[in-house]
């Protein structure tokens, strides 16, 4: 079968990006090897692990489970943009390394991103509703609690009051 | 020294790259003109393989290469022993170690057939199609019974049974003590560990540089210079040509120590047959096959016991399922059959176990390796005897701990590292009381339990304790060299997978040399930047390669000070090391940046003076005598629906020694994620096999990894009991979080459902809402 | 774990949509949230050799209440937007308990209604509850227009009514009857597992606080979602007690099927299936606001 061919016109981190790419390949590939964005990363392919979480138009979803052509005309995020151009790191950035809510550190740019789009939505989560916000992500290092406590920071730094 | 680092919470060096998305992993390395590599594999456990046929394969667009075992030539060799069996008399062992590619025999799920090497990994995989396979297949070995029975047919035909090994160790004799004992425990235990499933699968990429002569891996290895070792020796190249790079790794817990993983040895060779890079990383479904597994063993054991609940003596028959090759050797096994005796005194001990070789995926120790099954057994035997003798399950296993004034305590048969076993230190029952402090056990027992029941709930309680064999030998190293810019350079042979290394190991390098830890870089997992070393393995990073960091950091120092105290012409009692600069006592004004003494310490003109070297650095080694013994207890709160065994988890508890603590806020990371692993292994994670070895479960859908729903917020707390085999005094503490999980949830789930009263007994890990269904349906009558 | 090659045509209209797959047929996939179809083509599982994304067709996402009190719901409308409109949540309340069981934060934001019952996967949610709330299907190919019951939707394990030109285009839910209250529960082994055994119940009771009527369907226990409303009849007409609904229960274990899998026996999911719907049935009593 001769490959399918399409162009594609992205949005990545507020930079605009032209390329072309066959049909099947996956968003996740295309940011990774087309783009060279690495940070983001995969880790099953088959929608569970979350790792290659990244923001459509705001919206977390799985990388791996969307076509790069489909990413035409879209604005994407990735944790190569969550900190700012002068390198200062975001509230959550922050909050993870005070907490230690990485080991490995492999499953972290899909945490961020889920995260990051979750907090935008809810400004002040119980610890209930981190968890369940980061039931789509697994961690095989951290036993999620320090997760759980760098996310509850994050929001308090985020309403600007002392966690 | 000042301590200022050591002991501190202090935060990650590594957090920024990581967080920023600018660290490397394996699979983020781009070369030009990289070729992508697919493996096709065995869609069958056993079969003879008569012939694999890639022609078709070659003839498909985009494809390069394509490669079966005949093509390998004399490269074609089964993997090495990576750990030779044990010095114990008596016991067998039957080496047979994977392939690079299977030839004649195909011995399970997933073994590679055949390479395809194409211009993309999609293209690869386009490719595995076309590759024509004719084999017989032949009926799989999978029950680790079964397997032993005359009638099994044979993982490896040249043997004459599928044992892999057969081992007997006892001290003491059990005999004596079972016709002195009040009562003799006697049950069937069966044990299932799973897969470490890192989120980070494996990968390989190899590049042969043929004008250099270079060959440099990247490899996802927890053991970077072994491999480096081994596949020099392979390849017929020296070691020096070949450099092995570990790169950040997302996360190991064992699997990624085993080598050589048939696409270790491939990609290598590929790239020097093809002259061009190539890369593979593993998918997740052939993580599930590709990557090895801990699995199962059956323990029939048995206790003797006092009336007063002092154990007498201990007997264990038990099965170990290793799977098709056994290139680990015993270490699992032989974990199991030594942290069996855990912290209590076991006067009389009769230990055998035949390891089993079946048609399944290749057992290597993951987080724990076998320690896990002997804790299961012996805490579930003591569970067992305390209900028996109507005697608290936590006042049971105080009477028999092990007293301070014993150690070292000598257990008298042989460990994983070859060394008697014999715990260095310890002091166990102040980590009991701890936990049940913490847990509220007093309390829960003496009242909230049945205030809760008389509500309807269905509550629970446990308490599990272990010890954890960790910091073994051989030895590490490290370099330390101060740089001219004043910033510390730390280099060391290990691999690092999330540990908190590049943290750990600056703040020991700061605390002698008097910098900020941020100015210390270290470098783990590149066999040219350190070219010694064993591997991250067996809760040993922290003992073995901090106190190589350590004394390398020392000598650095004194270097410092001898260069300092010739500049200022004093003496070196009169100077102080701090802020990254050397100074006078007293005369903070009068000093020397370490920067300054590192470019003095390489002069342009004049003459190194004999028997010194240029530089600001040293090299140095540090091996144990034998392994630190670490120890905890973890005790837990459940909450059991009586009609679907959902188990909420209403509290966790960790108490922990593991000696003198380097970083708090990495060690209780290290815990929390074992205790994560371990509630998987207790509740969630099992690998359904059906009899033909097909793994039925082949998906992280299926197969089921705890979310933040599962795992609880824990409690931890800790004791410090140094180790004397070190001179830091530091016990391991990597594998200590996964091991007690399992009778605890077993314990507490009876304590919940009141299961002792309906003679049901929760004698088999991993459990689950079905599996509780199951066991407790014949005595469905409440008591 | 890559996908085979395909052919890849981003539909510019529903017409569109629809006059290709008239043209390829089951050679064809409609890539909608791709949740499902994406996993199962990176595992070779599935190998379409055309993909139609109607991701664009914008007019097939959305809530509408368009004549009487009929809930339309848009097949490309996204369980992200659903769990957000609180109007849909009351209309339709057993989306509300059911909703935080579908997989996980991520994959709803992407994964839409209509390919969720077109994918027909006899563990997920969403198909018993169309068949409890008996929603209409509506089915459109370039030539035909029609509706289909949900009962009569779901033919067997991952196969539909519709046919190789067709799309699901929306489901439409009929109304809550006055009195009626409704309970969604399942049993899974970690939340966002597909159901070991889950229950949809509704209950309407009469002026006199009886049970006017029931529907009961299950999800994880059969090749189809079980519709289970028969096995409970003998509850209209009584008052919806701990103990009538007792009587019922039993009937509820005969007409599942369940086939077990890794995480559990047949037994087990029967007997789960049995406690789940005496839970759902007294939920869903509570909850109609007549105290029993």
């Amino acid at each position: 079968m001769t490959p399918d061919r399409h162009e594609i016109a992205v949005t990545v981190n507020g930079m605009a990006y032209r390329s072309t790419a066959d049909a099947r390949l996956l968003l996740s590939d295309f940011l990774r090897h087309e783009l060279r964005l690495a940070g983001t990363h995969v880790g099953c392919e088959h929608g569970v692990c979350g790792a290659c979480t990244v923001l459509l138009d705001g919206i977390a979803v799985r990388s791996c489970l969307m076509l790069a052509v489909q990413a035409d005309g879209h604005e994407l995020t990735t944790i190569e943009g969550l900190a700012t151009d002068d390198g200062a790191l975001s509230p959550l950035q922050t909050a993870m390394h005070d907490h230690h809510g990485l080991q490995c550190g492999y499953c972290t740019p899909g945490i961020l991103m889920t995260v990051t789009a979750f907090l935008e939505e809810n400004k002040s989560p119980s610890e209930d509703d981190v968890r369940e916000a980061l039931s789509g992500n697994l961690c095989r290092c951290t036993g999620y609690q320090n997760i759980v406590d760098a996310v509850l920071a994050a929001a308090a730094a985020m309403r600007g009051v002392a966690p | 020294m000042t301590t200022r680092y050591f002991g501190a919470p202090v935060k990650r060096n590594e957090d920024r790259r990581l967080l920023t998305g600018q660290a490397l992993f394996i699979d983020d390395v781009e070369l030009p003109g990289m070729l992508h590599v697919a493996f096709l594999r065995s869609q069958v456990a056993h079969a003879r393989l008569k012939s694999v046929d890639v022609s078709a394969a070659l003839k498909r667009p985009g494809v390069v290469a394509a490669y079966t075992a005949h093509d390998l030539g004399a490269y074609w060799q089964p993997g090495p022993l990576l750990v030779p069996p044990p010095p114990i008399a008596g016991i067998v062992f039957n080496l047979r170690t994977q392939v690079p590619l299977a030839k004649d025999k195909i011995r399970h799920v997933g073994e590679p057939l055949a390479i395809i090497v194409a211009e993309s990994r999609y293209l690869a995989e386009d490719a595995l199609d076309d590759v024509v396979v004719d084999m017989e297949v032949l009926p799989a070995v999978v029950d680790i019974e079964q397997a032993l029975s005359q009638a099994s047919v044979l993982v490896h035909d040249d043997l004459d049974s599928n044992v892999s090994a057969h081992v007997h160790q006892s001290r003491g004799d059990y005999r004596v003590a079972a016709a002195r004992a009040d009562r003799i425990l006697k049950r069937r235990f069966r044990y299932e560990h799973g897969i470490s499933s890192t989120i980070e699968t494996r990968g390989v990429v190899a590049q042969w540089d043929a004008r250099a002569s270079q060959m440099t891996i990247w490899d996802t290895t927890q053991a970077p210079v072994f491999v480096r070792n081994g596949l020099a020796g392979v390849l017929g190249l020296s070691e020096r040509q070949v450099r092995v790079i570990a790169p950040f790794v997302g996360g190991g817990f064992g699997p990624k120590i085993m080598m050589f993983y048939p696409e270790e040895v491939a990609l290598p060779w590929i790239s020097m047959r093809l002259n061009r890079p190539v890369k593979w990383i593993e998918d997740r479904l052939e993580h599930f096959f590709a990557t090895t597994h801990e699995r199962g063993q059956i323990h029939d054991a048995e206790m003797a016991i006092t009336g007063d609940g002092r154990i007498l003596g201990i007997k264990d028959v038990f099965l170990h399922d290793g799977g098709a090759y056994d290139p680990y050797g015993l270490t699992v096994p032989i974990n199991s059959q030594c942290t069996l005796l855990g912290p209590y005194v076991v006067p009389a001990y009769d230990s055998t176990f035949t390891a089993v070789f079946t048609n399944l995926p290749i057992v290597t120790p993951y987080r724990g390796a076998g320690r896990q099954h002997g804790v299961f057994v012996i805490e579930r035997l003591l569970d067992l005897a305390a209900h028996e003798l109507q005697i608290d399950p936590a006042e049971i296993r105080r009477r028999n701990l092990i007293p301070a004034d014993a150690f070292p305590y000598k257990n008298e048969i042989i460990y994983q590292d070859f060394q008697p076993l014999e715990y260095d230190s310890g002091n166990y029952e102040p980590v009991l009381d701890k936990a049940l402090e913490v847990i509220g056990y007093a309390d829960f027992v003496g009242g909230g339990q049945a205030e809760a029941r008389a509500l309807g709930r269905c509550v629970g309680i446990g308490v599990a304790c272990y010890v954890e064999g960790t910091g073994i030998g051989p030895y590490e190293g490290a370099k330390v060299q101060v740089q001219a810019n004043g910033k510390v350079s730390v280099a060391t042979g290990i691999g690092t997978q999330g540990q908190g290394h590049f943290t750990s190991f600056a703040q020991i390098a700061a605390d002698q040399l008097g910098v900020d830890v941020t100015d210390v870089d270290v470098v783990t997992g590149d066999t040219d930047q350190f070219y010694w070393g064993a591997g991250t393995f067996a809760s040993r990073g922290a003992v073995v390669a901090g106190n190589a960091v350590n004394e390398a950091s020392r000598v650095v120092r004194q270097k410092a000070l001898k260069l300092a105290s010739d500049a200022f012409e004093c003496s070196e009692d009169d100077l102080v090391i701090a802020d990254g600069k050397v100074s006078i006592v007293g005369i903070p004004e009068k000093f020397i940046r370490l920067g300054e003494l590192a470019q003095r310490a390489n002069p342009m003109r004049g003459a190194v003076k004999p028997g010194t070297e240029p530089g600001l650095e040293s090299t140095q080694y540090f091996g144990p005598p034998s392994g630190a013994t670490a120890n905890g207890v973890h005790a837990i709160m459940v909450e059991v629906d009586p009609l679907t065994f959902d188990v909420k988890i209403l509290k966790y508890v960790v108490v922990h020694d593991c000696g003198t603590v380097i970083n708090p806020m990495i060690l209780e990371g290290q815990i929390h994620g074992g205790v994560a692993q371990g509630i998987g292994n207790a509740f969630y994670e099992k690998l359904s096999f059906d009899d033909q070895g097909q793994l039925l479960n082949a998906s992280l859908a299926d197969y089921l990894l705890p979310t933040a729903l599962e795992v609880p917020r824990m409690e931890l707390a800790h004791t410090t009991t140094p180790s004397p085999l070190n001179p830091l005094g530091i016990k391991g503490a990597g594998e200590a979080g996964a091991i007690p999980v399992g009778p605890l949830f077993a314990q507490a789930i009876e304590d919940a459902l009141q299961l002792k009263q309906r003679k049901v007994e929760l004698l088999e890990i991993p459990l689950s809402p079905s599996r509780v269904f199951e066991l407790t349906r014949g005595a469905r009558e409440e008591p | 774990m890559k996908p085979a090659p395909f052919k890849y045509i981003a539909a510019s209209s529903l017409d569109h949509a629809l006059s290709l797959k008239a043209e390829y047929g089951d050679d064809a996939r409609f890539l909608a949230g791709g949740q499902s179809l994406i996993p199962a083509m990176n595992f070779r599982l599935s190998r379409p050799s055309v993909l139609i994304d109607i991701n664009r067709l914008s007019d097939l996402a959305g809530v509408d209440w368009p004549e009487g009190n009929d809930i339309r719901v848009g097949a490309l409308t996204r369980y992200r937007n659903l769990e957000r409109n609180r109007d849909f949540l009351a209309a339709c309340p057993l989306f509300a308990d059911a909703l935080p069981h579908i997989a996980h934060p991520q994959i709803r934001n992407r994964g839409t209604i209509g390919g969720n019952l077109s994918h027909a996967d006899p563990a997920s949610e969403l198909p018993a509850l169309a068949v409890a709330m008996q929603a209409r299907m509506r089915i459109k190919s370039s030539a035909r227009e029609r509706e289909v019951v949900a009962a009569q939707f779901f033919q067997g394990l991952l196969t539909t009514d519709i046919e190789a030109d067709e799309m699901l285009v929306g489901v439409t839910f009929p109304p809550l009857a006055p009195r009626t209250g409704t309970s969604f529960m399942e049993v899974a082994r970690r939340r966002g597992d597909f159901a070991l055994a889950g229950v949809a119940a509704m209950v309407t009771l009469d002026q006199e606080g009886r049970c006017a009527a029931v529907r009961l369907a299950l999800c994880g226990v059969g090749e189809t979602p079980v519709d289970a409303s028969q096995a409970v009849s003998a509850l209209v007409g009584e008052r919806c007690t701990g103990a009538a609904i007792d009587d019922v229960i039993a009937g509820v274990q005969e007409v599942i099927e369940p086939a077990g899998n890794v995480h559990a026996s047949p037994d087990y999911q029967r007997h789960i299936a049995g406690v789940l719907a005496k839970r759902a049935l007294m939920t869903a009593h509570r909850r109609t606001g007549h105290d029993a």
